[in-house]
This record gives C-alpha cells, structure tokens and sequence, in this order.
C-alpha cells in the first residue's frame, strides 16, 4: 500500500538518530582536535633526524654527506657541512652537518631522502599539526627542531625502525668484529714482531713467518 | 479622506499606470499585482473583507503570476525598442475621455441610482456566504460549470497527441 | 497563578501601554506586536537553522555542529551558539549582483518574499488570546498572502538572468500552484466543521474535553486525512524535501535564489523558514488543536508553550522527513498532487460533510472511516501503478 515504504524508511533514520545518542560506535566521526584516529603505521609527513643516545647534538647519526640534498627533487634541504670533527655510534671521527634546515612548505613528503640516505638518519615523521602563523620562520625546520630520538622513531614506525636498527647494529658489529680483528691482528703481530725479535735476537737465519692469510672475499 | 486612503490611492493609481506605460512587459505585469494590492487594500479599508482577500488571493497570486508565464513562455523578455505609445495616441485619449464624460453625465443623470445614499451593508464572510448559497446559488453553479467546461477544455487542447508507435518514450 | 502566567504577555501588553494616552494606544500596542513577532519567531528560526543540521547529522551517524556557544568563552551550548557566525557571516558577505539583472526587481524579491510571509503571522493564534488582528476570515488572509510570495519568487527568478534562477522560479510556481489547492481544500473541511473562517474561533472550536481528551480535529476521521493532505501540501508550499525541486542543489544550484548573496540570501533563507514556520501554525490552530492541551490534566501548561512545542515538533518531523525521502521528479510531483492528493480532499470535503450530518455515535466513525480508507487504497494503487521503475529511456538523448 502507498506509504508503506516511506514508513519504513522513517523507522530507520528514527533509528539512526536516537542509536547516535545511545552508542557510541554508530558514529562514523572523531572529535578531531580532541581526538584522533588511530594512524596507519606507513604515515609519512615531512622528514626528521634521527639521534642516539640522550644528546641530540652528540647523538645525531647524519654525517652531513649531503646525498638527500643533491636528491630532493623540491631542494628543500639546505645542509653546511662542520669544520671539525666528532666519532659516531662505531666511534669514527665524521663531519657533522653545522647547518641542517628542511622547509616543508616546500618539501613534498616523497621520502627519497629516506631512501638515499646510507646512515639510517633521516626518517619520515607523522606529525602533521604543523600550521603555524609565521609563513617563513615557522616552516622552516632547524636541526635542533628536526632531531628527534631513536625511541620516538621505533614507537611510531616498529617496523622500519627494527630494520634501521638491524642494520646499524650489523655495521656496528662488523666495525667491532674489523676492530677486534685488527687488535688481534696488531696483537698477533706484536706477538709475532716480539716473537720474531726475539727469534732473530736467538737465531738469525730462520726462514721467514708463514705469511697470514688473505681474507676472504 | 483619510491619509492612509489617499497613499493606497496613489499607489494604486501608479500602479495602474506603469502597467500602461513601462516598456518590459513583465514589468507591467509586476505593476499591475502592485495596482491589484492597491486595490485589495481599498476593498478592506472598505470593511470588505471577503473581497478584499479574494482580491489578493485571485488576482495577485494567480491571474498576475498566469500573465507573468503568459508573457514569459511566448516571448523573450527583451524590452521593445521602439516607443509603448501609437503614433496616433492623442486621438486615442481624446476619444477616451470623451466616452468617459459621455458615459458618466449618462449614469449620474439616470433615474436608475436613488439620490440619497443607502446605509452601508453589512458585508461579513458569513453574509457572503449565506448570499450566494441561497439568493445566488444559480449563478454561482453556472459559473462553476462554466469554468469546470473551460478547465476541460483546456485540459483537450494540452493532451499529447497519439499520433504513431515512433515515439520511444516512458509507456504506462 | 497559571492563569496569570498564561496571560503574562496581554497582561504586559495592557500594562505598557496604559501609561499612553488613549490615542497613541493602539498605534503602540501594534508596534509591540510587531516587534514580537519579528524577534520571537527569527530566534526560532535561528534554533532551528542549527537544530536542523544537528538532526540531519544524527540521523546520518554523526554530531552535527557541536562547537560554537557563547562567544569569546569555552561554553559551547551543544552548537547552539552556531547561528550567530552564520548571522555575522551572511551580513559581511559582498552583495553581488549580475550586471545583467534588472536590478529593481532584483533588490525588492526578497522584501517582497518577506513581507506577505510576516503578515500571515497576524492572523496566527499564539496562544489564549494572543491573536494580533482577530479577522473574521483569517484563514482567507492567511492564504490570500500566501499566494503573493509566488510573485515574489518569480520576480527573483527573472530578475537574476541566469537561467537555473529562471528554471526554479518556473519550478517553484508549479509546484506551489498546484499544492495550494490540496492545501485549501484540506483546510475548507475544517471551515465546514466549525462554520467558520475565523482562526480564533477554530481553536475555540477544538478546546473541549470528553474523556479527558481534546476535541482536536485530528482526532476524527476527516480531520486525520485532512492533516496529512495539508501536511504534506505545507512541505511541498515551503519547499522543503522531498519536494524541494525548485532549490535542488544538484540540479539547478539553488533554484531562484542562486543569485543571490550575502544578506539578501540570508532574507530569503529567512522567508522561506519564517514561512514554513506559519503554515505550520496554520496547520496546528486548523488540526491540532492550536494553543490547547491535547488532555484536560495538562490545561495548566501557559497556551504559548503549547503551541511552540506543537511547532517544534512539527519542525524535527520536517527535518525528518528531510533526512529520510529522496527528492521527487516533477512528473511524479505533479502525478501525486493531482491524481491523488486533489481526488482524496475532494473525497474528505464529502466526508466531513457526513460527519457533520450524521449522529454522533460510533456508526459515523465506521462510515467516514471506510470511505476513506477505501478511497485511500484505490487512489493509492492507481498511483502506484502508474509508475514505471524501469530503465528510463530519453526520448531525445539518442
């Protein structure tokens, strides 16, 4: 019968209105400012700095190579290189960028300086609330602004952080194990100079030490 | 006269006489609702309550809004370059107002009207109605068939012609 | 007590203009009412412009606008406060006007859409009393300005130049052309019931108890069919969805008034709520029973509360409604105002009559109520069957 229908679609929005005030998972919108939706672990906003330790200054893994500026396709990232030098996490004495500044009104999120950098030390950030009234100053990020530690880092990307970490973690050891091998190797062969002097002090003529073997490639 | 008679009267008159005289069409249909207004507003000034509002009801909301399509859907609304007047409105106001004076000497001077002016009737919605449901009751029926005939006709003249099979449109 | 506190008003009223001399008394007391009714029913209005979005929000699963209170602290009122940066807006906004609009029409459309809709305010019974001209045909008042807004569409509509404006002037005047005949036929049974057209004497009409219960005209056959017919009219007369062709937003941007901006746009939002506001009074006083209680116990409640409760719930019926129905097409539009809406009031008209004439015991309930249940039905197949759900074919697109 006519108006059986219209009825019917009625009873629904009847539902929805008062099923709105009743349960909360009916509504379909977040109280933004207040509340926020949960992010997708692949969020990428605008890049940061990555540091170890407490120190950001002492910490900062970026070894002012400068590949993420000559890479970025915008030219946002403005970098001038330190004077002097400072070890990093495997105790190597490096450049340290003096300046460091990424604009993000400029910057288009695309991450390629995330791929290209050989040091794990910038990454994307996921902080988007960014606005500011200061259209030059406020936009333009500074070192000190954009180094963020290693914890923030694995708490908002678990995953890509595990792998960052994995990989400083193999160089590290591997620079330990080149260095425990070349103190063992100077070691070895303080050993071997003493053994040998005292060898040559004992009885000159001795055919010379085996020689060491290449390493493997 | 009382002020408020002599501004509808104004208004009214001025009305009626942009409707004659403005170029755009739809702009003389507009002055016209203005002098109907006018006219209503005269009515109830009147204690002529039924007429008045039937003025409104009748003529503002529907017979100028029928002109106003009327106009709208055969010509553009462009205004006329040339002149609203004929080149021989001189002639045409002469004659005019010589049937006026003629036709006014003829009714102020009839023995039809009585001389002295009859008390005001009582004009309430409840009177009107009772006149035509019993003294008029004939007339009202005729014009109800009259218009119910014109309606029908109307309704003909609209009808879609079932011509041929070739139209493809919605069937019923 | 209650009984002063339902006077509050007239009592104020004669009060303020006692202090007068006798000859400016009525010029005052006019002025008095004016102004009543020009803040009283925009703050209805401006409620409503919020409420109306915070329903529609809910019934589509989400908070409506729920942040703007009082202004310049951190109250928010639930969003209620909304409507004054929408007010602050509209009146700061440039006034444009096409450069080929005839630009006296132009300016005076929405004044004139304002006007007939604030005079049909004049006739309204607020409550016990509260008549601001009591006519002795108001309801004839009441429609005869009504009809003299379709002008004032019209003439915005032409004026603007555009051709959607135009499309929705032509739009709207069919529409409420044709609505208004379901709508005064659905009202005439009332004048038949009462003997009268005086909207003062229709509520006095309707404020008696049997039972403890109103003798509002909903409450009998004729006057329930008579409510829905002119319900729905009154949709249709304000242009509400889903008959709200003649602003279809995604069809002509915004019917007649897509000219429009800035305060002027505000007017006509205004004229056309503060129209829909009356017909719903009109429709309260003729079928609900204007300012009365609908049960004896609860006649302590002030007339005026009455009657604005009985508005506001109309209006969330309306938002509703709004929030549910699709828009119609204008084929099916006119179909369902003259192939039924028209032959169910005419039917309604006969059996209000045999209402009138019959004896009052259950006997007339069963015959008027199986006239119109039967007319309903087989004026609802007919209706439905002429409908095509298929594919629609475009005469002229292939």
């Amino acid at each position: 019968m006519l108006g059986e229908q219209i009825i019917k679609g009625m009873a629904v929005t009847a539902r929805n209105f008062f099923g709105s005030y009743v349960s909360k998972e009916r509504l379909t919108t977040v109280q933004y400012p207040e509340e926020h939706l949960a992010q997708k672990e692949n969020t990428r906003q605008f890049p940061f700095l990555v540091y170890d330790g407490d120190d950001w200054e002492k910490g900062l893994r970026c070894v002012a190579c400068q590949i993420c500026e000559k890479e970025c396709p915008p030219k946002c990232i403005y970098i001038v290189k330190s004077k002097d030098k400072k070890p990093d996490y495997k105790g190597q004495p490096q450049l340290y960028p003096a300046t460091f500044d990424i604009d993000i009104s400029v910057c288009m999120s695309c991450q390629i300086c995330v791929e290209v950098c050989p040091f794990e030390s910038i990454k994307m950030d996921t902080k988007f609330e960014l606005s500011t009234a200061d259209r030059f100053g406020g936009l333009l990020l500074t070192k000190d602004k954009l180094a963020k530690p290693n914890s923030y880092y694995q708490e908002m990307h678990p995953h890509d952080a595990a792998d960052s970490d994995a990989v400083i973690a193999a160089e590290k050891a591997k620079a330990e194990a080149k260095a425990k091998a070349a103190a063992e190797a100077k070691v070895k062969a303080d050993a071997e100079a003493k053994a040998k002097a005292a060898a040559a002090a004992a009885a000159a003529p001795i055919a010379a030490p085996a020689p060491t073997p290449p390493p493997a490639k | 006269m009382s002020p408020f008679f002599v501004i509808t009267g104004i208004v009214t008159l001025l009305g009626a006489a942009f409707a004659m005289s403005l170029r755009n069409l739809v702009h003389c249909a507009l002055a016209m609702a203005v002098a109907f207004s006018g006219i209503a507003a005269l009515y109830l000034q009147l204690d002529a309550q039924f007429v008045g509002f039937a003025e409104i009801l009748v003529y503002v909301g529907a017979i100028a809004i029928l002109i106003v399509f009327a106009i709208l859907l055969t010509r553009s609304g462009e205004a006329p370059e040339k002149s609203v007047l004929t080149s021989g409105w001189m002639a045409g106001i002469a004659v005019s107002a010589m049937v006026f004076t003629i036709l006014g000497w003829a009714v102020l001077n009839s023995s039809a009207i009585p001389k002295e002016t009859p008390p005001a009737p009582v004009a309430t919605v409840k009177n009107v109605g009772d006149a035509l449901m019993t003294k008029f009751v004939l007339p009202l029926e005729i014009i109800g068939l009259v218009l119910t005939a014109a309606m029908i006709g109307a309704v003909i003249i609209a009808l879609k012609e079932e011509t041929n099979n070739e139209n493809p449109g919605r069937k019923s | 007590m209650f009984d002063k506190l339902d006077q509050i008003f007239v009592t104020a009223l004669h009060w303020l203009t006692g202090f007068l001399p006798a000859a400016l008394q009525p010029v005052v007391s006019t002025l008095i009412c004016i102004a009543f009714v020009m803040s009283v029913f925009p703050g209805v209005f401006a409620l409503t412009t919020v409420l109306e979005r915070k329903i529609l929000g809910r019934i589509q699963n989400r908070y409506g606008p729920n942040r703007v209170g009082i202004p310049f602290t951190k109250i928010r009122l639930c969003g209620f406060g909304q409507f004054i940066p929408d007010g602050i807006k509209s009146l700061t906004k440039e006034d444009i006007v096409p450069r080929a609009a005839d630009k006296v029409v132009h300016f005076l459309a929405p004044v004139v859409m304002l006007i007939p809709v604030l005079l049909s305010y004049s006739v309204l019974p607020f409550g016990k009393n509260m008549t601001i001209t009591d006519y002795d045909a108001g309801l004839l008042f009441f429609f005869a300005v009504g009809g003299a807004v379709e002008v004032s569409v019209f003439m915005a509509g032409w004026s603007s130049r555009n051709k959607y404006s135009l499309l929705g002037a032509m739009r709207a005047i069919a529409q409420m052309v044709s609505y208004e005949i379901p709508l005064i036929l659905s009202a005439v049974t009332v004048v038949m019931v009462v003997g009268s057209l005086n909207l003062s004497q229709i509520v006095a009409h309707q404020n008696q108890y049997t039972y403890g219960i109103a003798h509002w005209h909903v409450f009998t056959p004729w006057g329930l069919v008579g409510f829905v017919l002119f319900f729905i009219a009154s949709l249709a007369e304000s242009n509400r969805t889903p008959f709200d062709l003649p602003e279809a937003e995604s069809e002509i941007i915004a019917g007649y008034f897509t000219e429009y901006s800035g305060f002027k746009f505000a007017l006509f939002f205004l004229g056309e709520y503060l129209g829909m506001f009356a017909i719903i009074g009109l429709g309260i006083t003729l079928f609900l029973g204007g300012w009365t209680s609908p049960v004896s116990f609860l006649t302590w409640i002030p007339s005026y509360v009455w009657f604005l409760s009985k508005l506001m719930t109309i209006v969330f019926v309306f938002i509703w409604i709004r929030g549910t129905l699709p828009r119609l097409r204008m084929d099916q539009l006119m179909n369902f105002a003259w192939k039924f809406m028209l032959p169910l009031a005419l039917i309604n008209i006969l059996v209000a009559g045999i209402w009138h004439y019959m004896a009052a015991d259950w006997q007339r309930w069963l015959v008027c109520s199986a006239i119109i249940f039967g007319a309903y039905a087989i004026l609802g197949r007919g209706l439905m069957q002429n409908q095509n759900f298929g594919k629609r074919i475009y005469r002229y697109a292939e």
